[in-house]
């Protein structure tokens, strides 16, 4: 794209955010939807702005580096909503240990936070650091400037407004009822619309490359967006109200909407928890350590085989249930087929860091990584292990579940995540290095045993409660009322948030880490030969 | 294999196809089929669709997250079935958009508790849970019984359920808005017409104990209240519902 079809692209695109602003502002009566109105016209009118101002400006001469700007921008994202969900995740925990807590209130109880945690975790913590790294790795694996100028900061903008619409919309009551999927129908479309210029200045930076091959990292990324583009489609295809509600039905319902939503629901898990980050593994492993990666033929197993294979496990959320009985063993024997590919990958990246294990013990962004990638073994273990039907019979409902999926969350993608974040934040701000390797180590520790007492706590809280529910006395009578198990949970629910405390504040000492990172002093000069090849336009 | 995926990796536009034409299998091949085998949804007597009151409770449902703890599907496993009476149908979620089935039981299912308690019960654990059930963890509601429910928006919601095939007629929608308020009124003068519309067995009372207004707590135990009501489980042969 030339300047200027790019400036007008900008501009159009803000404008229209714009419109559809003033539309609902002028047409509705939900508060909730009467703020998201102001807050659409507010984001879009900063950026029409800027975007006229820019144009004034002379032409600038070509830039010759990397376009990092951005990715700064998504690396302050994500710690910026990663703090606010862990913040909310504790809220919950101790809601579900102290129940009084929920205030009564209708913004304040835990049906309506409970997505304000999962989104800022999930859409805002993980999809920023996502984001921010695809932007450093396919620059550098390219040896090419991002394409599109303007577009990365639309698109991060455009990201961070949808996270944020979303995010207040719950406490107000703005839902859809699915799980990871709970922003109405007029955020979908603007994370679609996001979602496709990110797609483009993907490709578009990818086409410019002066390496002939596609970087494996690559692949990962490609998938994560390409993917998730098709099951946040099909998965938010719903009829709304009318232009003035923010309320819409789901098109499909009962076992069709289950099975859509699942099938969404665990790929979520697959890409945007799954294949991004190891993109993220891909990349930020090797670099660290200053080794080439394995195996090039396990790559392509891990890569392929995760790509075919997760899209097939979405039933084995659905086991016993009123969905017929042939999608649910499929959904199963893929799940524990999917183990293949997934240890593929773990195998690949430990033994990556063969040759270099001394950097482990000294490094401790490295001991994040590696730490990260054995939790990865551990979660997608359990997971094919969950799958299995009697065993699923155990772990459905019950706090097993939250065990497992905190595994992933906490263990492998906020760790890989930090991991990354504390290379990448010195190589973007051209610092020497973090500002304290010390409180890199305690991060660490706290966020380690964070983890442990967390998942230590649901693994038995979990077991515990599913015995308590399907244990018979002689008679045939059941030994334990519900709220047995209830009350049973209440020393383990304190555990889980002292757990989280912990991870927490090793979150918070990460951040402040970072920052301090930021605000010291730049690297001393040099020649680089670190520039891209092809340059921006 | 190598060698096919060292070229495949020179084409970034190719690459991407292929990532998407492997992706969709697994769509394609277990979810296109559900709308079309017919035994996928039994056909069982009984079912109706939801009052616009009702509806309008099952969206409070949705919108207050009662999901985020409870369930609505009881399975097949007989620990399932003698805790909470017979198995979830798939029929009996047909009218459900979005389906509710849930994914986490800090509480009990809710898939048959239509009936399992008064009224008042509902409301006053609703207000105040645990000074019903000690120890619950379950949020307080109260603030349900304080607003007024917004009856207009119900018109549009029986437009938006047809639209998605709900089998809503022009009549339904018309009155939704008449229908709504009426179900929570005893004393108003159209029983006669709601039962016309949706059919015998519907309950018509005010739930929420305060006649002074139609409260959202009226909804929400309305929808309670019918909660695995509708197909009479019991009475159905094993051999039919045989997936
Ligand atoms: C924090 C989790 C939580 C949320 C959110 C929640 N509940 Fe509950 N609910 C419970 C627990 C725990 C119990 C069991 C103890 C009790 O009866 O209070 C329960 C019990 C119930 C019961 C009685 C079930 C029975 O068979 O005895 C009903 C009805 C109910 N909840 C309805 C709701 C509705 C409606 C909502 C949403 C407005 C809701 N709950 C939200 C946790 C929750
Ligand atoms: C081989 C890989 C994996 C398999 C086979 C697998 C399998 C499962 C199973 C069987 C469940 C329980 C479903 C239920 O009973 O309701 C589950 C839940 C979940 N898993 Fe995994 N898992 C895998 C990897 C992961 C990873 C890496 C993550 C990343 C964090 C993850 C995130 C989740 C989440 C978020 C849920 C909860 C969904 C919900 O009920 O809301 N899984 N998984
Ligand atoms: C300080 C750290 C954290 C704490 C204290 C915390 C706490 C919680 C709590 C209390 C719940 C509700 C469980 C329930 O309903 O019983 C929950 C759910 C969830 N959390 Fe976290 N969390 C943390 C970090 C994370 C992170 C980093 C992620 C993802 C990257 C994550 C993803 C999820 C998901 C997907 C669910 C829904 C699980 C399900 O429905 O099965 N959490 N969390």
């Amino acid at each position: 794209m030339t300047k200027i079809t790019e400036n007008i692209t900008a501009l159009i695109c803000s404008l229209l955010v714009l419109i559809t602003g003033a539309i609902v502002v002028l047409y509705t009566s939900e508060t909730g939807f009467l703020l998201h109105g102001w807050l659409m016209i507010f984001f879009s009118a900063w950026a029409v702005l800027t975007v006229v101002r820019r144009m004034n400006r002379p032409l600038e001469p070509k830039s010759l580096e990397y376009n990092d700007e951005v990715i700064k921008w998504g690396v302050l994202g994500c710690l910026f909503w990663g703090i606010i969900g862990f913040t909310v995740g504790d809220v919950l925990a101790w809601q579900l240990a102290y129940p009084d807590l929920n205030g009564d209130l209708p913004w304040t109880n835990f049906g309506r936070i409970r997505p304000i945690h999962t989104t800022a975790v999930i859409f805002g913590f993980a999809g920023n650091a996502l984001m921010s790294t695809s932007f450093y790795v396919v620059q550098r694996t390219s040896r090419a400037r991002l394409a599109g100028g303007y577009l990365g900061w639309l698109v991060f903008g455009g990201y961070n407004l949808f996270v944020l619409l979303a995010v207040t919309g719950y406490p107000l009551g703005i839902t859809q009822g699915r799980e990871y999927a709970e922003p109405e129908w007029y955020a979908d479309i603007l994370l679609l619309i996001v979602w496709l210029g990110y797609f483009w200045i993907y490709m578009r930076t990818l086409a410019r490359r002066t390496e002939p091959h596609i970087y494996v990292a690559n692949w990962y990324y490609l998938a994560f967006i390409v993917v998730i583009a098709m099951l946040h489609i099909v998965n938010n295809l719903v009829v709304p109200f009318g232009l003035e509600y923010t309320k819409s039905y789901s098109l499909f319902s009962g076992v069709q909407d289950a099975m859509t939503q699942w099938w969404y629901g665990h790929n979520a898990a697959g890409f945007f928890l799954t294949a991004g980050f190891l993109g993220m593994v891909y990349y930020f492993l090797p670099k660290a350590a200053n080794r080439p990666i394995y195996s090039y033929r396990m790559s392509i197993v891990g890569f392929w085989g995760i790509t075919f294979l997760y899209l097939w496990v979405g039933s084995h959320h659905l086991h016993y249930t009123a969905l017929p009985d042939w999608v649910q063993i499929l959904g199963m024997t893929m799940s524990v087929i999917l183990i293949v590919p997934s240890w593929a990958s773990v195998f690949n990246a430990i033994l990556t860091l063969n040759g270099a294990w001394d950097k482990v013990r000294t490094d401790p962004a490295i001991r994040f990584m590696m730490v990260a990638v054995l939790f990865y073994g551990l979660t997608t273990f359990e997971g094919s292990f969950m799958a299995i039907k009697p065993v699923n019979s155990l772990s459905h409902y019950t706090d097993w579940t939250i065990g497992h999926v905190h595994a992933g969350a906490l263990g492998w993608v906020a760790f890989i995540t930090f991991g990354s974040m504390y290379k990448m934040v010195p190589w973007i701000w051209k610092r020497d290095g973090v500002y304290s390797i010390r409180l890199e180590a305690w991060h660490f520790w706290l966020a380690l045993t964070g983890t442990f007492i967390y998942v230590g706590a649901m693994w038995n809280s979990g077991i515990t409660q599913s015995l308590m529910w399907q244990t018979y006395d002689g008679e045939g009578n059941f030994l334990y009322s519900f709220m047995d198990s209830v009350d049973a949970m209440h020393g383990y629910y304190i555990a889980r948030a002292i757990g989280g405390l912990l991870y927490l504040i090793g979150a918070l000492i990460g951040a402040y880490n970072i920052y301090m990172t930021v605000q010291g002093p730049r690297k001393a000069p040099q020649q680089s030969n670190n520039l891209p090849v092809a340059a921006g336009e | 294999m190598s060698t096919a995926h060292q070229k495949l990796e020179r084409h970034s536009l190719k690459f991407t196809i292929m990532i998407l034409l492997v992706a969709s299998l697994g769509g394609l091949f277990e979810i296109a089929p559900l709308f079309t085998i017919d035994n996928t949804v039994e056909k069982v007597e009984g079912m109706r669709v939801y009052t616009p009151l009702e509806l309008a409770g099952r969206d409070i449902y949705v919108r207050e997250g009662c999901y985020a703890c409870h369930s609505q599907m009881i399975r097949t496993l007989k620990s399932d079935v003698d805790r909470y009476g017979s198995f979830s149908l798939a029929a009996e979620s047909m009218y459900d958009h979005p389906f509710q089935w849930g994914s986490k039981r800090t509480g009990p299912d809710l898939a048959r508790i239509g009936g399992k308690y008064s009224d008042d019960w509902h409301v006053a654990h609703l207000k105040a849970p645990r000074e019903v059930v000690k120890g619950s963890v379950m949020p307080g509601y109260g603030f349900l019984a304080d607003t007024n429910l917004d009856t207009d928006k119900m018109r549009a919601a029986l437009v938006a359920q047809s639209r998605v095939g709900v089998p809503y007629g022009e009549e339904h929608i018309e009155n939704a808005i008449k229908d709504t308020a009426a179900q929570a009124d005893p004393e108003a003068e159209f029983e006669d017409e709601i039962i016309e519309r949706y059919g015998e067995g519907i309950n018509i009372r005010d739930f929420d104990g305060n006649r002074d207004r139609v409260s959202e707590m009226d909804a929400l135990v309305a929808y309670l209240q019918m909660l695995g009501t509708l197909v009479e489980v019991d009475a159905l042969k094993k051999e039919e519902l045989v997936r």
